[in-house]
């Protein structure tokens, strides 16, 4: 394996760095090349093993009309990669044989978008003779986060188009405290916006309207125990819709209404497991609404609130990188073989080798 | 004085004489839903109300289908209060992981049983965890806490709170979950016969259905 190449050292692209990720003597620098494609956005993302991101470049597929089509969003990727690479190499200042190792998203997600992401990633790591690790996307989404924001042991709110999870670290996994039992809360806001004629991406209007809306009208909130369903709220709102409700009033109301099942839910793990910090990640963490209320509940409990940067909430490959790094340096290997993808791959699956507590 | 400060609520520990009237003995619980400053006061106020008189309504009608329960002397719908019975024993969180293999079977199995009786009397707890049952010195098993719970005998339901609790059991007590939820699901089926097998398919689905399965059917249109 190559080592350092002064070329790269020193540059930042325009990334950040954390400067609290030192690994012991003997730990070479390293980089890693991580390739993110689990549904909408393909991302490539170059971070280096004092987890200063050097790269993170993304191209995001909008379908034309209704919700995403896994094939056309893996056409999408595949058509988008070699721009992509190329993007992330450029900003990042380095040639592709200076990656020492690739990272990819396994899973969860869409699978031909899953297979398309690996294949690219085999191709990268067989052809540059490195090591291959395949990463969990959920866990990623939170590794990044404790990395930019310096958040130590989180009990995390993963909310996105496809995923909505409560997820908190404990015995050697992340747990999933509670999560959706139908659909995602990204999926709630941009499937009700559809059906009312707002386009696509839905949530960022759905907020915009939300924030004129005066009037609560009550939807159906729905907490079973730790979990979530937001199938009924969405249909609800729908369903007012058609028979006049102020649309305002409705994106308020829905907003107010799934946030706060959220909030009680975090909540309930902050109170169970008694962590200190709590934390917002994945595409839905954009919203101002959802942010301040759940800093608010935070706050009640004593804990420090964390939301990385917009550009490391949403899907993207520096968290598959800087989560390649980890399991590498922990010792953890992959063989060519173990790369199948894993759509159904859960957070709690994921064994956490590089965290102890 | 206060007992425990909860996610949703605070349970207090008081003298019958000073909550209820002087001329009583011993102490109650009064369990008291908190204002959340977080949601927005329109919704807050609907949740408290309805979840506060839901609960006493299940706490009675548990213990009438033979599931034990703290007696509600009174409830409080302005105060958002529920005051009850005061049970002296310790959760089933603290001493599940303790137990013997046989002990906790059966304790499991008591369990199982009292889902069961909840379950063919129409209601469903909605939150069965283990802080959520409390075990006295005779090993009677009182369930509390029933916030989320409601009247709904659809199997969904009924194989939601089977499938909480085993998530529960996971997280929490999760070197022995297996052979706890084995023995839950044992008494489950003394208690119901062949209707419980339906309910125990459907948590089984439920959990395949937690995440990532199907989901571009479900999820993505």
């Amino acid at each position: 394996m190559i080592l350092i190449r002064k070329k790269s050292l020193g540059v930042s692209g325009n990334g950040i760095s954390s400067g609290g990720h030192r690994f012991g003597i003997g730990d070479s620098l390293m980089i890693c090349l991580g390739i993110e494609g689990t549904a909408h956005t393909f991302g490539i993302g170059i971070v280096d093993s004092t987890g200063r991101v050097l790269a993170n470049a993304t191209r995001t597929y909008f379908p034309e009309q209704g919700g995403i089509h896994p094939r056309e969003a893996a056409q999408f990727h595949a058509a988008q990669a070699r721009a992509v690479l190329d993007e992330a190499l450029k900003t990042a200042q380095i040639e592709l044989g200076d990656v020492d190792l690739v990272a990819f998203s396994q899973g969860p997600g869409l699978g031909p978008v899953l297979r398309t992401a690996a294949t690219a990633a085999r191709a990268l790591a067989v052809w540059l003779g490195v090591p291959i690790i395949g990463v969990n996307h959920c866990v990623a989404h939170i590794e990044i986060g404790r990395l930019t924001e310096g958040a130590r042991d989180p009990v995390t709110l993963y909310v996105s188009g496809g995923n909505t999870q409560v997820i908190a670290f404990d015995a050697g996994r992340y747990r999933v405290f509670g999560e959706t039992i139908d659909i995602p809360i990204g999926n709630c806001l941009d499937a009700f916006a559809r059906e009312v004629g707002i386009p696509h991406p839905g949530g960022p209007a759905v907020e915009r309207l939300a924030r004129e809306g005066r009037n609560y009208i009550p939807l159906p909130y729905v907490v079973k125990g730790m979990d979530l369903s937001f199938s009924g709220l969405m249909t609800e709102a729908v369903r007012r819709y058609r028979e006049g409700a102020d649309i305002k009033d409705l994106c308020y109301s829905l907003q107010e209404t799934a946030f706060a099942a959220l909030v009680e839910v975090t909540e309930r793990a902050v109170a169970h497991t008694e962590k200190r910090e709590v934390m917002l990640t994945g595409g839905v963490a954009a919203n101002n609404r959802l942010r301040e209320m759940l800093k608010q509940m935070a706050e009640e409990h004593r804990a420090k609130f964390f939301v990385p940067p917009k550009e490391f909430c949403g899907d993207q490959g520096a968290m598959i990188a800087w989560n390649g790094i980890l399991a590498y340096r922990s010792g953890y290997r992959q063989s060519l073989r173990e790369t199948e993808v894993r759509q159904r791959w859960r957070t709690d699956e994921v064994e956490v080798t590089w965290r102890r507590s | 004085m206060l007992l425990k400060k909860g996610a949703e609520a605070n349970i207090y520990l008081e003298p019958f004489a000073k909550v209820l009237h002087r001329a009583g003995e011993g102490k109650v619980v009064v369990k008291e839903r908190i204002a959340k400053k977080y949601r927005i006061p329109a919704l807050d106020q609907i949740l408290r109300e309805a979840r506060t008189a839901l609960e006493a309504k299940l706490l009675s009608d548990a213990k009438r289908a033979g599931v034990p329960t703290p007696i509600v002397y009174e409830v409080d719908r302005i105060g958002m209060r529920i005051v009850m019975e005061f049970i002296e024993g310790r959760q089933v969180k603290l001493v599940l992981d303790k137990l013997g293999k046989g002990e906790r079977r059966k304790l499991c199995q008591t369990i199982g049983r009292q889902i069961a009786r909840l379950h063919r009397a129409g209601m469903v707890h909605g939150d069965l965890t283990t802080s959520n049952m409390i075990v006295n010195s005779d090993g009677k098993v009182y369930f509390v806490d029933f916030g989320l719970g409601g009247y709904d005998p659809s199997t969904e339901e009924r194989g939601v709170d089977l499938h909480l609790l085993r998530r529960a059991l996971q997280s929490i007590h999760f070197r022995i979950a297996d052979q706890a939820y084995a023995a839950v699901i044992a008494g489950y089926r003394e208690e119901l016969g062949k209707k419980a097998e339906e309910v125990i398919r459907r948590a089984k689905e439920i959990e395949s259905r937690g995440r990532y399965v199907a989901k571009e059917e479900r999820a993505w249109h």
